[in-house]
């Protein structure tokens, strides 16, 4: 398997010879071929790789290189591709301290930014920040996200962001015809995109939004682009997949803090090692009032929920 | 008598000597050691916030003031709405050495260290700051991290924060359509 061979024009040449039956089936063997790499839009030898999951070592970096050149020359400047694991001993957790948060929508734009989302047709944001009434605490019925506002927070209200919960058990893993997404040992929820077939069946099944489908070639301005990236997480996507919130999985994985938790303005963002009783979020865990969203649909969220004061 | 001293104080040392590797075996076998108690200046913090061309205060503030309250004349961009019944500058700013401030009792602390200070009244947010659930870090979750000031995020002299304008609302799902 080269990396070189993905366009339909690097086929084999047709051999010029007198039609017999052995050259007609095998000139139907490669139109179907074509077809069938011109239909994956990328070429046949991603569409007939396997999947990242069960690729040996040597050929994660041969994907990971290719992909490195091909982003490169789109975008116009050197892009990394990582394939960085899961670091031993560590379970990722995320807090979020309701008392603080004045919905300011600092960690939405910072998301898009870090993770090259799509900025407009289709506009993808992982992070949605949802006004509710203080009179009614938790309430989505009453929920408003597209709030528009001079000033936050605004009187009487109190905000939600809500992102990907990372769940422990989550149902847009089981219904996923393909396997394309998968949790992974530290806890983050990932979608290889070249797996991804579209079928939405995610987020459909996903209780919290958190899924988002790139209905067209997404748009990411060049000069926009974060060239630091993940294979799994925040590298440019196709048209056509399935993304989400990834716990900023080129930056933690390296041991950096998520972009939405070092943006925020009031340090309502909590996240660390969910096995090392001296982080922070394990501070949290063990002295505040923690909930889990939607806590009867026993998804068990790795993201909670808190009250500091 | 002295006998009876030196008895005494032979059997405290003992008990110290005993007691001291009972304690370190007992702390041993935790999984993760408990960090040292805190030592000024163990935080990496970001350095305040001073206005341009204020700090050193003791280039205009060379000898003691006048301790009496009072409005300020050339401080007029401070608005102090902290406590301001009951507060005034120099129950935090040394009234000796402008360039540090002062604990409750007396002792000079750094600007750098001002956490200290905030301390002695807001307990609970320096008990959470200290382990990092009040207020922000930046940097490695797992390593070199940065904490802010109680300064970098509330003003001093009026604390609460101000609201802020929101980024901008998400597209509806039918203005994205083209
Ligand atoms: S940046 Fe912080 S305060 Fe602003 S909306 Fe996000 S979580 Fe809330
Ligand atoms: S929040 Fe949604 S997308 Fe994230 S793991 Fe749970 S079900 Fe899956």
């Amino acid at each position: 398997m080269s990396g070189e061979r993905r366009t339909p024009q690097s086929l084999p040449v047709l051999p010029e010879a007198p039609a017999d039956p052995g050259r007609r089936s095998f000139m139907r063997t490669a139109a179907a071929g074509a077809a069938v790499a011109a239909l994956s839009g990328c070429g046949l030898e991603d569409f007939f790789r396997k999947s990242f999951r069960e690729l040996s070592k040597g050929d994660v970096q041969k994907v990971l290189a290719s992909l490195e050149r091909k982003h490169s020359a789109k975008y116009g400047r050197a892009v990394t591709v990582s394939g960085a694991p899961a670091q031993p001993g560590v379970e990722f957790g995320y807090g979020l301290d309701l008392s603080r948060c004045v919905g300011c929508r600092r960690c939405v734009y910072a998301c898009v930014k870090e993770n090259n989302q799509s900025r407009k047709n289709p506009q993808i944001h992982w992070i949605r920040v949802l006004e509710m009434d203080k009179a009614r605490g938790v309430d989505l019925a009453h929920a408003e996200v597209y709030y528009e506002a001079d000033q936050v927070p605004r009187p009487g209200h109190f905000y939600m962001p809500v992102q990907c919960q990372q769940c422990r058990n989550p149902p847009c893993v089981k219904v996923c015809p393909v396997q394309a997404t998968w949790k992974e040992p530290d806890g983050i929820v990932v979608v290889d995109y070249d797996w991804c077939i579209g079928c939405r069946c995610c987020m459909s099944a996903c209780p919290y939004g958190a899924r988002h489908f790139n209905w067209a070639e997404p748009t990411l301005p060049k000069e926009e682009l974060n060239p630091v990236t993940h294979y799994l997480g925040n590298r440019p996507r196709p048209k056509g997949v399935v993304e989400k919130c990834t716990f900023c999985i080129q930056r933690t994985r390296a041991g950096r803090y998520p972009a939405c938790v070092e943006v925020c303005p009031v340090g309502a963002r909590k996240f660390g090692n969910l096995l090392d009783p001296e982080s922070e979020i394990r501070r949290v865990m063990d002295t505040k009032r923690v909930f889990v969203f939607k806590e009867e649909l026993a998804t068990h969220p790795q993201f909670y929920y808190f009250y500091a004061t | 008598m002295r006998r009876v001293v030196q008895d005494v104080v032979r059997v405290l040392a003992l008990a110290a000597l005993c007691a001291r590797p009972a304690l370190a075996s007992e702390a041993a076998p935790a999984p993760a050691a408990r960090p040292p108690p805190e030592k000024p200046g163990q935080f990496q913090a970001e350095p305040p916030p001073f206005t341009p061309g204020i700090f050193p205060c003791t280039q205009c503030h060379t000898t003691p003031g006048d301790r009496t309250r009072r409005e300020l004349g050339f401080h007029d961009d401070i608005h102090f709405e902290h406590d301001a019944e009951h507060r005034w500058c120099l129950d935090c700013h040394s009234n000796e050495n402008r360039d540090v401030l002062h604990l409750s009792n007396g002792d000079p602390v750094p600007f750098t260290e001002s956490y200290r200070l905030c301390g002695q009244c807001h307990g609970d947010k320096y008990r959470d700051w200290r382990v990092g659930v009040h207020g922000k870090r930046v940097g490695q979750w797992n390593g070199q991290k940065t904490y802010f000031l109680c300064v970098n995020c509330h003003n001093p002299h009026s604390p609460r924060f101000k609201p802020l304008t929101p980024e901008p609302r998400p597209a509806r799902p039918e203005e994205m359509r083209r």
